[in-house]
C-alpha cells in the first residue's frame, strides 16, 4: 500500500511533530509513503476569493499524483476537502476540466479523475483496518477519556467529501478506542473548531473554540484529539493564547491522532513530538496501567 | 597607457559602488520596526555584533557554513545538480581564471619561477578554466531560454551577467585564436625572440615559419604547405633553439587551437585588420566594465550572498539584536542572484497562472521591495500590487528553506506585508485563511485590526442597499443579470430551491454565535439565498455573513431543498471582491 504523502503549507513550517508521528505511525503498518516535492497549496486560502485559482491549485497537485499513478493520503482535513473538491468538478464539469488541465499542460500535466483522494484517518480506519492497529498496540491507555473532534471538512459536504456519516460519524471514535482510551460523547463533537476565523475575525474564532472547549471540558474529557493541523493549532496555540487574554489555566489540551496512537504503539516520544505541543500533553502517559505483550 | 588608465577607472567605480551599496544596508529599512533605528546606531551594533561573533564559539558554525555553502554550495546541489553543476563551473572557472590569469603579475609569477603563459602546465589550464565557465554559461542558457521551466522568470539582470561572462569570455578564446594564427605576431616574436632579420635571415625565418605553420597553426602569407622535411627540420631546430622553451604546443591551448582552425581560411584578413589588438580591447574592457558595473549588477552577489549565507547562520529572530536583523534585511536584497529557486518551490506560485500578480512569485516579490527599500515613488496601484502578491503566501518557509544564498524570505515577507498594510489599501485576502498566520503571529495594538476593517468597509461601500435598511425595495431596482453570474461551481442555481425555512441560518455556528447576529452580520444565509432568488445583488454581496462564514458546510448539509449554501457564499465572495477591485484582473500579459 503505496500513498503520494500531501502535507500542505502548515505541517512542514508550524506543525512538524504531525507530520513525523504520522509517518512512524505509517511505517508501523505498512503504509508506504512517496513524497512528490512539486506538490503546492492545495488551494483552500484562496477560494474565498478566486475559484477557479483554486480548482487550478488543487488539481495540479491531483495531476502530479495522477503522474505518479498514486493515490494521494492528506494530513490535513482542510487540505482534504478541498482535494475532494477539486477532484469533483474536474470529474463533473468537463468545461472547467478542459480550461484547468490547458494550463497544467504547460508543465506536461493533465488530470482526468482517476486516482482517489484519502484522508489520514480514513486510510487508518478503511485500508489498514482496526484489527491490524490492534496487533501493533503495545500499551493502552485506562481511563482515559478523549473528545474526537471531527473536522468539517472531512465531513461535509458528505456528497462530495465521503469521509463517514456527517451526522453520525464513528471511524475516529473506534480508531480512538484502539488505544484503550474511551472516546466520549460530547454534543459539539461535529462543530467546527474556529480556526478559519482566525486572523479575519479573532474575537468570534476565540468565542467559538471556547464554546467548544468548554462543551468538551463539562462532557468530562481530559484531551481532545484531532487530525488537522488547521484544528490543532487552534486548539493548542490559539488556546494557549485564549488562557492567556482570559487570565485561566483551566485547560483542555489536544493532541494529534497519529501522537495517541503512536504512544500506544509504543514510538519513541521524540518521533512523536510531544514536547513541541504549546499545552503540556505529556501527562496523557500517566493513563498508561499495564503492559500488554504484543501477540501471544 | 589606455588599459592601466581604464583599469584605475574601473577600480575606482568599483570601490566607490561597494561602499555606496553597503551605506544602503545601514540607510534603508524594511518593516515597520526596523525605522526605529538610526544608521549610526545600526552600524555600530554591526560592528559590536560582527566582532562578538568572530570572538566566540559561533565562529565554528562560520566555518562550516563557508566551507558546506559557501565554497562547495550544497544547497544549491541539494535542489538540482544540473544547476548546482552550472554554477560551480562558473564560479571555479571564473575564480581560477581570475587568480592564474588575470593576476598573473600578482599571483601566478611569483608563486610559480617558470610560470608562462604559454607553456604548459598553464596554457591547457587557462582554457580548461574558460572551458568550465563557458559549459556554465551554456547551461544557463540552456535553463533560462530553451528548457521554459514555467514561473522561472528572467529579466534584464539576468541577460547583462550572462551577456558579460560570454563577452569576456568568448573574446577571450578569439584573441588567443587570432595570436595563434597571427603572422604579426610571429613576425614580432621572430625578431624579438630569435634574433633574426628580415633581410640577413631569410632562409632560416623562412624554414622556422614553415615549421610554425605546420605545427602551430600560424597562418602565413608566404609559405604554403606542403613542406619538405628538409626545410621543416631546419625550421624545427631554429624553433628548439629560440621558441620551444617558451611555447608549449598550442593544441594544448584546445579552445583556442580549435577556433584558430576553424578561422584559418580568414585568418590573414582578420590578422591585416589588426584583430588581435581589437579583441584585446574588447577581452579587457568587458572585464573592467564587468568590475566597475558589479556592485550595481546581480554579480554584486559575489560578495553578498556568502555574507547573507554566514549573517543568517548565527543570526536569528526574536534572540539577535533587532538593529542587525533590520541591517541585514536590506543587505539579503543584495544577495539575491534571482535565481528563482523560491519561485520553483513556493507553494502560492502556482496561483500565478490565473491571478497574474508577478509580486505572487517570491522572486520577483524581492525586485518590487528593492525598489520599495530604496523609496522609489510608487503608485497606489503599483503598492496594492506588491501588497497583494505579498498577502497570496501561504506562509509555509519554503522559500526560506530552500534559498541557496540562505535569504530569511518568509521574514521579509512578513515585515513587508505589516508595513504595506498600514498605507491603508484594503487587502481582500485579509479575509481569507492566508491570514491564519498573522493570526498567530499578532503584536498588540491597532495596526492588527485595521486592515481587516478596512477590507471589510471597502467591499461593503459598494453595496448601497446594505446602508438603507429601512428602504422600501421595489422589483425595478433588481438585477436579474446577477443571478446568471453565480454559476462558477456545480452549484449554480441551486438557490432557486430554498423556500425560506431558515435551517441553514439556525444550524450556523456564526449565526448562534451572535446575541444581535442580525446587526453584526447584516443579512443571514436564509435570506442571502433569498437575495440571489431576487436578484438583489447589493444584498447577497455586502452582508459580514460571508466573510465571517467559517466554511463549516453545516447549512449546506443539512439544506432539505439541496440548496448549496456554502459554495454559493464562497462563490459570492468571490463576485463581492471583483466588484470591488476597479480594474478587474490586469498584467494578463506582462
Amino acid at each position: 500500500m503505496k500513498f503520494a504523502l500531501f502535507l500542505g503549507c502548515n505541517i512542514p513550517a508550524r506543525l512538524n511533530q504531525y507530520e513525523s508521528s504520522a509517518r512512524a505511525v505509517l511505517k508501523k503498518v505498512d503504509v508506504g509513503l512517496v513524497d512528490i516535492k512539486e506538490f503546492n497549496c492545495c488551494g483552500y486560502p484562496v477560494r474565498n476569493l478566486d475559484h477557479k485559482t483554486f480548482v487550478l491549485a488543487s488539481a495540479r497537485n491531483l495531476a502530479l499524483a495522477a503522474k505518479e499513478n498514486l493515490n494521494v493520503i492528506s494530513l490535513c482535513k482542510c487540505c482534504y476537502g478541498s482535494l475532494k473538491k477539486a477532484d469533483h468538478l474536474m470529474k463533473e464539469d468537463a468545461s472547467l476540466r478542459a480550461e484547468i488541465n490547458k494550463i497544467l499542460s504547460k508543465e506536461g500535466l493533465q488530470y482526468d479523475g482517476d486516482i482517489e483522494v484519502k484522508h489520514f484517518l480514513s486510510v487508518l480506519f478503511h485500508e489498514v483496518g482496526i484489527e491490524t492497529l490492534k496487533e501493533k498496540i503495545e500499551k493502552t491507555f485506562t481511563g482515559l477519556n478523549i473528545a474526537t473532534h471531527y473536522g468539517c471538512h472531512a465531513l461535509r459536504p458528505s456528497k462530495i467529501v465521503q469521509f463517514d456519516d456527517p451526522v453520525a460519524p464513528s471511524i475516529f471514535d473506534k480508531l480512538v478506542e484502539v488505544t484503550g482510551a474511551k472516546s466520549i460523547d460530547w454534543s459539539m463533537k461535529l462543530d467546527c473548531c474556529g480556526a478559519p476565523l482566525w486572523g479575519v475575525n479573532d474575537d468570534l474564532s476565540m468565542r467559538l473554540t471556547e464554546k467548544k472547549l468548554e462543551n468538551g471540558k463539562i462532557s468530562g474529557a481530559d484531551f481532545l484529539c484531532t487530525a488537522c493541523p488547521y484544528c490543532q493549532m487552534q486548539f493548542d496555540t490559539v488556546q494557549k493564547e485564549i488562557l492567556s487574554i482570559r487570565g485561566t489555566n483551566h485547560q483542555l489540551p489536544s493532541l494529534l491522532y497519529p501522537q495517541l496512537l503512536g504512544l500506544s504503539m509504543g514510538i519513541e516520544s521524540k518521533l512523536l513530538g510531544l514536547n513541541m505541543n504549546n499545552l503540556p500533553i505529556e501527562g496523557i502517559e500517566d493513563f498508561f496501567t499495564e503492559e500488554k505483550a504484543i501477540k501471544a | 597607457m589606455f588599459f592601466t588608465i581604464s583599469l584605475y577607472v574601473a577600480l575606482a567605480i568599483l570601490g566607490l559602488g561597494l561602499v555606496y551599496k553597503a551605506s544602503t544596508w545601514f540607510r534603508y529599512s524594511i518593516g515597520v520596526e526596523a525605522g526605529k533605528f538610526s544608521a549610526q546606531t545600526r552600524v555600530l551594533r554591526a560592528i559590536l555584533g560582527i566582532a562578538s561573533v568572530l570572538f566566540g564559539v559561533k565562529i565554528l558554525t562560520l566555518i562550516k557554513v563557508f566551507v558546506i555553502d559557501v565554497v562547495l554550495q550544497v544547497r544549491i546541489l541539494r535542489q538540482d545538480f544540473l544547476r548546482w553543476l552550472m554554477h560551480i563551473c562558473i564560479y571555479l572557472g571564473f575564480m581560477l581564471l581570475l587568480l592564474m590569469h588575470a593576476l598573473e603579475n600578482f599571483i601566478s609569477e611569483p608563486l610559480f619561477t617558470d610560470y608562462y603563459s604559454t607553456v604548459n602546465p598553464f596554457m591547457f589550464l587557462r582554457d580548461l578554466f574558460g572551458f568550465m565557465v563557458i559549459i556554465g554559461i551554456g547551461i544557463a542558457i540552456f535553463r533560462r531560454f530553451i528548457l521554459k521551466v514555467p514561473r522561472l522568470k528572467t529579466n534584464a539582470m539576468d541577460h547583462y551577467a550572462i551577456i558579460i561572462i560570454a563577452v569576456i569570455m568568448i573574446s577571450g578564446v578569439f584573441l588567443e585564436a587570432t595570436k595563434i594564427t597571427s603572422h604579426t605576431e610571429f613576425q614580432i616574436m621572430v625578431e624579438d625572440y630569435a634574433g633574426l632579420t628580415a633581410e640577413d635571415d631569410a632562409d632560416e625565418i623562412k624554414a622556422l615559419e614553415s615549421y610554425w605553420v605546420k605545427e602551430y597553426g600560424v597562418v602565413s602569407p608566404n609559405v604554403k604547405k606542403p613542406f619538405d622535411t628538409e626545410t621543416l627540420d631546419q625550421g624545427k631546430e631554429s624553433h628548439e633553439m629560440s621558441c620551444a622553451e617558451c611555447h608549449s604546443r598550442p593544441h594544448w591551448a584546445f579552445l583556442g587551437y580549435s577556433t584558430a582552425k576553424i578561422i584559418t581560411p580568414v585568418a590573414l584578413g582578420l590578422d591585416r585588420a589588426n584583430m588581435p589588438t581589437i579583441l584585446w580591447y574588447i577581452h579587457f574592457l568587458a572585464c573592467f566594465i564587468g568590475l566597475a558595473y558589479l556592485p550595481f549588477s546581480k554579480m554584486f552577489h559575489i560578495f553578498v550572498s556568502p555574507l547573507s549565507l554566514l549573517a543568517n547562520a548565527v543570526m536569528e529572530k526574536g534572540k539577535s539584536e533587532p538593529a542587525n536583523i533590520a541591517t541585514r534585511q536590506v543587505m539579503e536584497l543584495d544577495a539575491c542572484t534571482h535565481c528563482c529557486t523560491c519561485t520553483l518551490n513556493c507553494s502560492a506560485a502556482v496561483f500565478f497562472e490565473t491571478f497574474p500578480n508577478t509580486n505572487i512569485l517570491p522572486s520577483e516579490k524581492i525586485i518590487s521591495i528593492k525598489a520599495l527599500a530604496a523609496g522609489k515613488e510608487l503608485s497606489e496601484q503599483e503598492l496594492k500590487h506588491i501588497q497583494e502578491g505579498i498577502y497570496l503566501c501561504t506562509n509555509c518557509y519554503r522559500c526560506t528553506v530552500v534559498c541557496p544564498v540562505g535569504i530569511n524570505l518568509q521574514d521579509l515577507w512578513f515585515n513587508i506585508r505589516e508595513s504595506l498594510l498600514q498605507k491603508g489599501y484594503p487587502e481582500f485576502f485579509a479575509l481569507s485563511p492566508l491570514s491564519f498566520y498573522r493570526g498567530l503571529m499578532k503584536e498588540d495594538g491597532d495596526n492588527y485590526q485595521k486592515p481587516l476593517d478596512k477590507t471589510r468597509e471597502a467591499i461593503a461601500d459598494r453595496c448601497e442597499l446594505m446602508k438603507m435598511p429601512d428602504k422600501v425595495i421595489t422589483l425595478s431596482g433588481i438585477d436579474s443579470a446577477f443571478k446568471g453570474t453565480l454559476s462558477q461551481s456545480d452549484q449554480a442555481n441551486t438557490f432557486s430551491g430554498c423556500f425560506g425555512c431558515e435551517t441553514c441560518s439556525t444550524v450556523c455556528p456564526v449565526v448562534a454565535g451572535y446575541d444581535n447576529p442580525r446587526e453584526v452580520l447584516g443579512l443571514l444565509p436564509h435570506q442571502i439565498m433569498n437575495s440571489c432568488g431576487l436578484g438583489l445583488k447589493d444584498l447577497a454581496l455586502g452582508s459580514n455573513m460571508l466573510w465571517d462564514c467559517l466554511t463549516c458546510y453545516q447549512c449546506q448539509e443539512q439544506c432539505p431543498q439541496g440548496v448549496c449554501v456554502t459554495d454559493i457564499l464562497y462563490e459570492l465572495k468571490n463576485e463581492a471582491v471583483q466588484q470591488v477591485k476597479e480594474k478587474p484582473l490586469m498584467e494578463r500579459k506582462l
